[in-house]
């Protein structure tokens, strides 16, 4: 009898399981530089795992996840083996994603890091907001601060490293770039990214239904603003 | 009602803290010593994750305006009703106009007040509990003042007033006298990428309480820790109690109100029912790792939750909603 073609999602990627203590699994994938596609994997993985009921809380990083549950409840093992099912078996339901526009006021005293972002890059200050408005950005995690949004797609002749020491403090609503991600600070904090202007969207307000403005997979464009006087 | 006659910033309100918000970068927040929580809450009635007071900064004095029953415990503390010594982990009347005050720990760092009734702060994501880093949660998001008043919630519970040392709280203040406190921690994804040396350094010797230690977490100082070669991480969720070595080889326990997020490579995780452990201890300090396993560490959970279930049935406050 001849074998039937099994059609298989060909998970290229296979995935790292580690404790975190005992009731936490960081799931990590093999690959060792960050890789957008895997990325939309574990968005997946993650909407599926908050779904399940052994699962308590899942956390999704960039290209990882960890995911939090009762080991007395549920043993690690028997998460881990629900992990893998997901992993290869991704709901096929994903959502279109959205589209989020945030209007900037380039430059400026809460943009003071444009000038110098600008002569690194070799641009003019109006080319690096013109390559930096028209590109489309995607949230791939939320943390470190609520409502922060680690956002991909940044231009790669924009990139920078991060200061060498933070700055103490950053206002909320400053438009950042660190390496090669973009955010926006949800509140006022420590920093070490570079500040490029400021918006008045708030991406963060515990009063709000749903206080987190960003969800990951979101997609972002930044809108240059003119001041108004 | 009661009203704050003097209290340092670091006094908050807190619960046993908002799971589930990691996702959206709101730390797990609540009570750093969250087993005294409870049991402070099981002693005047009150469900476990009522809202109460953790003191970190002392003396801290509040009035009452109302008749009430508190209990306080955690960190062992001289406690006065209008200047009548009390005992701690014991339910008190109070009457409305006496005052009391919790003064510096002679043992451990944190206080727990609990109030009949439980503190009504705004819940929000699901809990009380003060969130100091977003400032939001508990007393207006921040810690308490000189003259705050805190709005009770209505307890019709009669309880019969109770009083309850667990034996284990004994045992802690024995090594916080000698100032040796051990804490179970199990193996984390970059263990092995720590030199074998480091990892028998870490688990052999001990690591002092730094002054920078807070809610956020504990800098530890010891013996430096080295990875075989210098390693670059995409940020991923971290738990409480995770230990994390930075380049320079100092570890760090994450904690209550810890970052959500993290990049440096992580040694071990203290097991989750032994942080209040490392919750009391203060600075200078010495904290000794003990490994243990996975199945261990479920084990020592189990054993963590059946003593608890046994103080809460001891003081009558019924099985938990």
């Amino acid at each position: 009898m001849r074998e039937l073609d099994s059609i298989v999602d060909s998970p290229a990627v296979e995935l790292l399981f580690n404790p975190s203590g005992c009731g936490a699994v960081l799931v990590d994938s093999r690959h060792p530089v960050f890789s957008a596609s895997v990325q939309r994997q574990f968005f997946s993985l993650a909407r599926a795992l908050e779904a399940d009921q052994q699962v308590s809380e899942v956390v999704l990083g960039v290209n990882n996840v960890l995911v939090i549950f009762d080991p007395v409840v549920s043993s690690p093992w028997a998460i881990e083996q629900l992990i893998k099912r997901l992993w290869l078996h991704p709901d096929a339901l994903s959502s279109s994603p959205r589209l989020v526009e945030i209007p900037v006021i380039y430059g400026g005293e809460a943009g003071e890091d444009l000038a110098m972002l600008a002569e690194h890059a070799g641009l003019s200050m109006e080319q690096w907001i013109k390559c930096h408005s028209n590109a489309t950005y995607e949230v791939a995690c939320i943390g470190s601060m609520p409502g922060f949004a680690y956002m991909t797609g940044l231009p790669a002749e924009l990139a920078q490293p991060r200061r060498a020491s933070p700055r103490a403090q950053l206002a909320k609503g400053t438009v950042i770039i660190g390496g090669t991600q973009a955010g926006v600070m949800p509140c006022t904090a420590p920093s070490g990214w570079h500040a490029v202007g400021h918006t008045d969207v708030d991406l963060f307000d515990i009063q709000r239904q749903q206080p987190c403005l960003l969800l990951p997979g979101d997609q972002v464009r930044f809108l240059l603003r003119e001041e108004v006087s | 009602m009661i009203e704050v006659l003097s209290s340092g910033a670091l006094n908050l309100v807190q619960d046993l803290g908002r799971p589930g918000c990691m996702a959206i970068g709101v730390s797990r927040s609540g009570a750093m010593d969250a087993p005294a929580l409870m049991i402070a809450n099981w002693l005047v009635g009150n469900h476990e994750n009522a809202a109460g007071l953790e003191v970190n900064i002392f003396p801290f004095r509040f009035k009452a305006e109302c008749e009430l029953r508190i209990s306080c415990t955690g960190a062992h503390c001289a406690l006065s009703v209008d200047g009548r010594p009390v005992p701690s982990w014991t339910c008190l009347e109070i009457r409305a106009g006496q005052q009391v005050v919790v003064e510096r720990p002679s043992l451990g760092v944190r206080a727990y007040l609990a109030f009949s009734g439980g503190i009504d702060s705004p819940v929000h994501l699901g809990s009380r509990a003060t969130d100091l880093k977003a400032g939001f949660g508990g007393f207006e998001g921040r810690g308490l003042n000189r003259g705050d008043r805190l709005v009770l919630l209505p307890q019709s519970l009669t309880l019969e007033c109770r009083a309850i040392l667990p034996l284990e709280r004994a045992q802690h203040a024995e090594a916080l006298r000698r100032q040796q406190v051990t804490v179970r921690a199990i193996a984390a994804a970059q263990a092995e990428t720590f030199s074998s040396v480091s990892l028998d350094l870490f688990y052999s010797t001990p690591y002092e309480v730094t002054p920078q230690a807070n809610r956020v977490g504990y800098r530890l100082q010891g013996q430096p820790l080295r990875t075989l070669e210098p390693i670059e991480l995409l940020s991923h969720g971290i738990a409480p109690g995770t230990v994390q070595v930075p380049p320079a080889g100092q570890p760090i326990v994450q904690l209550a109100e810890a970052n959500t997020c993290g990049g440096y490579p992580k040694i071990a995780t203290v097991l989750d029912c032994d942080l209040w452990r490392l919750a009391q201890a203060g600075v200078g300090c010495s904290i000794h790792f003990k490994p243990i396993s996975v199945a261990e560490g479920i084990e020592a959970l189990t054993q963590h939750r059946v003593a608890l279930a046994n103080i809460q049935r001891h003081l009558g406050a019924g099985p938990s909603a």
